[in-house]
């Protein structure tokens, strides 16, 4: 019987994935094509909207609520801790409904479920690599020049983006059948995006809490980017949190809540389309 | 289970393939043997679908907690109720039956769209991942794009789309319209594009839900040759339809569903007729008397129906022997009156028309309280259309002095599998000769 997304039952699995793959990129591409369908600007737009905020954030916290001072590179922080989420918050966001929105294929065609949040998380990170480019020339302005500590952002997006997808799936088989997880969702982003040091560094968190707050992955990988790319001399994320060891709390939280979800989203898969 | 072997390779296989192609111009019956004789290419067993409809649906967690009880009524639909039946490789098989009857949950349930409740089934080869043409097509993508995405979601790899792309775009003769965003095409261009798509999917086993209705004629015809080759290429295609005609002329078999479950299953043209049958034969007529002359004050029509094989009918099959019957209660002795009928379609042409005078009928006496029942036997060559009936009696002379008339006093539905345009369809026989 046909238990999960993943093990649709496939001629191989190396077929399988294969399709997962160019289905999922298909998805993806499609998708963001259709991002910049019909404005003139297209991929600028996608700059406006970090940079704008980014803005206006750098002038209130670093001439007016003074938080940025004694923070080195104060600014090219925010810019990535506000990238950052906001690839966290639009993967998790467009996940939620995207087999809402996705009905149609849903009901009409036979693929591996898995697909659908996959080509969400996909979108988002061509975005994100574009916006990335952008952010780096910014950063080659104001910080030093490029090190190799900046590879480090790889494995870094990496687990965001399994933190990402794994409460996304979740989220996406619970949309279905409960419609208001969409604006809890939204506040629980918002309460997120202050818990985490997105406007400000971990580091100025009361050192009582630093321990604990470090277990929010959002912050150790943050906390993590301010060390690797932003400023070497900065605490990076074992520092921070005290002890190289405790770094597995925030890794499991990623690993388990990603489990979670494929858990859960396997469990709904072959069911998605009748409930609708 | 559904277990799914490589593409048909052996040798058996093989040959009747081969015999397969050689005969798909040869009768009907001569590749029914054939196919019955080719291995099976889907077999259902017992197949089960069950949805919940819950008689109230809580979508929020508010509604959920206001009734934490109420919501654990519902109804159960049984959309798939214990199908089995077995499809030849090769054969074009026709699934028909009403609005609701379970086509498309069972052609969800083979295709694992749906998961089903119980019962197995087999596929021999690989089954066409989507049932509907133009699955993800996107309104402000261009023609172009579009045809390389629906390509990668039947199973093409982006390569192969690309390769096959000329030759879709070929076969849906849309080269002048490529860069168009897709919301400019008509309905029928896209239905065009999305068909040209669909039969370059590598499946052995097509599910196909209603094509065959579309685009204008001579890409109707193109479709048509289109299936012709597909069958002769040993391919099986299951074909979902309320088009009679098109199960007719495609189809090696059929199927009816009724309620989930298997109504008929056998040769297209027997299915057709059951078809109608069970469509037509529940409708309920809402007869309106338009209107009624006469004084009925010497006799008055009690009533007229329609009967066909000694039963009372209100649909018939074209070619079906038919009988009007009117019956006529007097109220005062009456000599040679006149009886006569006529038949007005929908349109309200008069298609048919007789009387006792006209054919010379002598009717007889009839005293007070006498009942009497007038039938006339015909064949139904009319074409198929909605019939009222208007039956009428009146004194003997000519026929003018009407005792009694009632204008659409019932109807009759006419059914067959073909339209050809006229108003009767005369039997009759072809002679070509060449001189």
């Amino acid at each position: 019987m046909s238990t999960g997304a993943l093990s649709l039952h496939a001629p191989s699995g190396g077929d399988q994935i294969k399709r997962v793959a160019s289905l999922t990129w298909t998805l993806a591409v499609t998708d963001w094509k259709l991002r910049f369908y019909g404005s003139a600007l297209g991929y600028l737009w996608t700059l406006v909207r970090p940079f704008a905020f980014f803005g206006v954030i750098y002038v209130v916290f670093t001439e007016i609520a003074d938080v940025g001072s004694g923070v080195k590179n104060y600014g090219l922080y925010i810019l990535f801790s506000l990238v950052l989420f906001t690839f966290f918050s639009e993967v998790t966001g467009n996940c939620l409904n995207s087999l809402v929105t996705r009905e149609n294929l849903l009901r009409k065609m036979r693929f591996p479920r898995i697909v659908i949040p996959l080509s969400v998380a996909a979108t988002s990170l061509l975005n994100l690599g574009m916006t990335l480019v952008a952010v780096a020339v910014f950063a080659i302005a104001t910080a030093d020049y490029p090190s190799w500590s900046w590879l480090e952002l790889i494995p870094l997006i990496a687990l965001l983006t399994l933190l990402a997808l794994g409460v996304g799936m979740l989220l996406s088989v619970l949309f279905i059948r409960y419609r208001d997880v969409q604006p809890i969702w939204e506040v629980v982003t918002q309460m997120l995006f202050y818990a985490s040091p997105v406007l400000y560094v971990a580091t100025q968190v009361p050192e009582d809490f630093q321990h604990a707050y470090l277990a929010n992955p959002i912050a150790s990988i943050l906390t993590q980017v301010r060390h690797a790319v932003v400023d070497p001399s900065a605490a990076s994320a074992a520092d921070a949190i005290g002890d190289p060891l405790r770094l597995l709390i925030p890794l499991a939280i990623v690993l388990g809540l990603f489990a979670l979800g494929l858990y859960a989203f396997n469990r709904r898969a072959p069911r998605i389309a009748e409930e609708l | 289970m559904t277990r799914r072997r490589g593409a048909p390779s052996g040798d058996p296989v093989a040959s009747v393939i081969s015999a397969l192609s050689s005969t798909v111009d040869t009768p009907r019956r001569a590749r029914a043997e054939v196919l019955s004789a080719a291995p099976a290419a889907v077999t259902v067993r017992e197949l089960r679908k069950t949805f919940r409809l819950p008689h109230r649906k809580y979508s929020t967690f508010k509604e959920r907690a206001l009734h934490p009880f109420s919501s654990s009524t519902y109804d159960q639909l049984h959309a798939v109720d214990g199908v089995s039946f077995t499809i030849r490789q090769g054969e074009f098989f026709g699934i028909v039956g009403r609005n609701g009857s379970g086509k498309s949950t069972l052609l969800k349930c083979l295709a694992e769209i749906y998961e089903r409740d119980s019962g197995e089934s087999a596929i021999e080869g690989r089954l066409s991942p989507f049932i509907e043409l133009g699955v993800g097509f996107n309104l402000d993508l261009t023609a172009r794009d579009n045809v390389i995405i629906n390509a990668v979601m039947l199973g093409l790899s982006r390569r192969e789309a690309r390769r096959r792309f000329d030759e879709i775009i070929a076969f849906a003769e849309l080269e002048e319209f490529l860069d168009l965003k897709l919301k400019n095409y008509s309905s029928g261009m896209s239905v065009r594009l999305a068909f040209s798509v669909a039969v370059q999917v590598d499946a052995d086993v097509l599910l196909v839900d209603e094509v065959l209705a579309v685009g204008d004629a001579a890409f109707q015809q193109k479709c048509f040759d289109q299936f012709n080759r597909l069958k002769a290429a040993g391919k099986t295609i299951i074909f979902v339809t309320h088009d009679m005609g098109a199960v007719e002329r495609f189809c090696d078999r059929a199927m009816l569903m009724e309620r989930g479950a298997i109504h008929a299953i056998g040769e297209p043209h027997e299915i057709a007729r059951a078809y109608n049958e069970l469509n037509f034969g529940r409708l309920v007529h809402a007869d309106v008397e338009s209107g009624r002359y006469g004084d009925q004050v010497a006799c008055e029509i009690d009533d007229a129906w329609f009967e066909s094989r000694g039963e009372r009918v209100s649909a018939i099959e074209q070619g079906q022997a038919l009988t009007i019957v009117l019956r006529v209660r007097f109220r005062q002795a009456l000599e040679e009156p006149i009886f006569a009928a006529a038949l007005r379609n929908e349109v309200g042409h008069t298609v048919f028309s007789t009387s006792t005078a006209w054919r010379g009928v002598r009717t007889g006496s009839f005293a007070p309280d006498d009942l009497a029942e007038i039938r006339i036997d015909l064949e139904t060559w009319f074409a198929p259309s909605h019939y009222k009936l208007t039956p009428s009696v009146a004194r003997d002379g000519g026929g003018e002095d009407a005792l009694d008339m009632r204008e659409d006093l019932v109807s009759l539905l006419v059914h067959s599998t073909q339209v050809t345009g006229g108003v009767v369809d005369l039997p009759h026989v072809y002679k070509v000769q060449r001189l």
